[in-house]
């Protein structure tokens, strides 16, 4: 559904010297600085897949979204969606497509939520029946009754984060791109947005792509991960592979019920001992033998395997890439 | 094609909550129009040159003027959302919409315009229709003089439109607007004649004038509304006006999609 091959795009960016001095030169010399924003990106995402995209700041996610928008037309490489090529032919190809921005909004300030869905619904052509059907589904499951009537600039930001996600899904698309959908929202709001995310995906079969800083979207939603940095792919995969493939240490945190001393299999290091309670390090592979010792000698109720938070496992990553955090 | 005239809908009827500033507005151009008539009253009276027109002409052309300037004006009846959108890149949103970005906003922008025209215009008329003579404005004397009014009007406020959204394509590039609009802005004011009516320029300027767009914009109309151009002249310059508003448009598209192949939408 989605083909990028060797997608690169750059952009040119004024360079200036700090300070009034700085400026005052630029007025007469300008000197620009390339900065490549993406690098022979290439991937294949088919057709009902919630893939989520993360890179740290300035790692090209957006751009790359902006480019299977078509809104930029990148400066080699080629770009396949359904069937078209976003840029060239963008009016017919936009009508397959949903957009949020997370830090922007398509509706409009000072009229009511309903009547900048209907202006959408005119936008896109949708037919009545359609769009009272699109409508209801969405005032449905994101809560939206009360908030119809209400003018944009009384809502708070996740009641208004549920109208845009609604408003991207009026006519219909096949393909929705979310860029930081989550951003700035409480946890009940961030929950009613992810569960409506996996709801079209699922049941609608619609394609999404979003991009998130926040690692619970991705635990949560997607089963596919596209890690970018400095413009290129670093890693296309499950989340949990990304964890194997950056740290395969574990935390196992045991009972030993009744015992003074707490039993440490082979391969393993105590990290914690606390009131019957031990916390061991040990790496993936040697989990299950270390299992096996333990279970030998305590009844095994009571214990947990944990790989590190993702936030660290990315973190790390980042670091090894060589990329800003 | 509805799709535009939804979005003119919506900006109208946004446009039309916007009362305290019209009100404001309507206040001003009730003074700035009267100063501008004591102004001219005085040069009536100190000259004996024969002047191109009367003064109670004079005094109708100035109360149109005062009610539509948000219509025929560039500096007025701007949208600063817009230009909020292109500088801060929410622009991406109305590029993601299966429409040409140039219709879709013209059609904002119009309706923009006659939201705001439609608020202000009204109490301004009724008081200039009550003021004693020779002061007070003046109503055209035939139908088809009023109807050739109103489709001048019309025409010269998409010309403002059509003139007024090279500024913003133009932010695109600058990023900053503020630079580039206000020299525009005392340019089309001048020769629009909404700082000084036409006829009353050295001749030399009058020409010039008459060899640019901006004239349809303001002068045209309201001299149409007052009788100081007829109906039959008035229809021919009409349809010159209408032939620089395809022209502008068909530039300004041509302008937009180049800028857009180009742009950089900032912003993460």
């Amino acid at each position: 559904m989605i083909t990028l091959s060797h997608i690169s795009k750059s952009f040119r960016v004024a360079k200036r010297d700090p300070g009034l001095s700085g400026a005052v030169r630029s007025l007469f010399h300008r000197e620009y600085r390339t900065v490549e924003a993406l690098r022979d990106l290439s991937f294949h995402i088919g057709e009902g897949e919630l893939i989520g995209c993360i890179g740290p700041n300035g790692a090209g996610k957006s751009t790359a979204i902006k480019i299977m928008s078509g809104i930029l037309v990148p400066d080699g490489g080629e770009c396949t969606i359904c069937g078209h090529v976003p840029w060239r032919d963008r009016k017919r190809y936009v009508q397959n497509l949903g957009v949020v921005f997370g830090q922007r909004t398509q509706l409009w300030w000072d009229v009511p939520i309903r009547d900048s869905f209907e202006l959408l619904r005119d936008i896109y052509r949708v037919e009545q029946p359609k769009y009272e059907y699109n409508l209801k589904r969405c005032v449905e499951q994101l809560e939206l009754g009360s908030l119809l009537d209400t003018p944009l600039r009384q809502l708070s930001l996740g009641q208004r984060m549920r109208c845009e996600l609604a408003g991207s899904l009026l006519h219909s698309p096949r393909l929705l791109f979310l860029d930081e959908p989550t951003i700035g929202l409480d946890a009940v709001s961030k929950r009613a947005v992810r569960s409506f995310i996996r709801e079209i995906n699922v049941n609608e079969g619609v394609t999404v792509i979003l991009t998130t800083h926040d690692t619970a979207d991705l635990e949560a939603l997607t089963e596919r991960v596209l890690l970018l940095g400095k413009g290129q792919l670093l890693y296309d995969g499950a989340l949990d592979g990304l964890r194997d493939e950056e740290d395969s240490s574990r935390t196992l945190t045991v009972r030993f019920p009744g015992m003074q001393e707490p039993v440490i299999p082979e391969g393993c290091v105590l990290k914690e001992w606390h009131e019957g309670t031990g916390v061991l390090k040990t790496d993936a592979a040697a989990v299950s033998a270390a299992i096996a010792k333990l279970s030998a000698v305590l009844p095994l109720t009571d214990v947990t395997v944990e790989g590190s938070p993702i936030d660290d496992v990315i973190a790390r990553m980042y670091k090894r890439m060589g990329v800003r955090a | 094609m509805k799709a535009y005239f939804s979005i003119f809908r919506i900006r109208m009827q946004e446009a039309l909550q916007y009362r305290a500033a019209a009100w404001a507005g309507v206040t001003t151009q009730f003074f700035w129009g009267f100063m501008l008539i004591m102004i001219y009253q005085a040069f009536y009276e100190s000259s004996d040159r024969v002047m191109p027109m009367t003064f109670p002409q004079l005094c109708s052309y100035i109360w149109m003027q005062q009610a539509f300037l948000i219509l025929v004006e560039t500096w007025s009846g701007r949208d600063g959302e817009l230009f909020e959108k292109i500088t801060s890149g929410s622009v991406a949103y109305e590029l993601c919409r299966p429409l040409e970005l140039y219709q879709h906003w013209f059609a904002r922008l119009l309706a923009g315009r006659l939201g705001g025209a439609i608020l202000r215009c009204v109490p301004l008329l009724v008081v200039a229709t009550i003021l004693p003579y020779p002061y007070r404005l003046l109503f055209p004397k035939s139908i088809a003089q009023l109807l050739l009014f109103v489709v001048s009007l019309l025409v010269g406020a998409m010309l403002t439109v059509a003139v007024s959204l090279f500024t913003y394509i133009l932010t695109f590039k600058t990023m900053n607007s503020n630079g580039v609009l206000s020299v525009f802005s005392a340019l089309t004011t001048l020769f629009s004649g909404s700082l000084v009516a036409l006829p009353f320029m050295p001749e030399g300027v009058q020409r010039f004038a008459m060899a640019l767009p901006f004239r349809y914009m303001a002068d045209l109309p309201f001299r149409i509304w007052n009788g100081s151009i007829q109906v039959l002249d008035g229809l021919w310059q009409l349809g010159i006006g209408a032939l620089w508003l395809a022209a502008l448009w068909m530039l300004g598209s041509f302008f937009m999609k180049r800028v857009l192949r180009t742009a950089i939408i900032q912003g993460g």
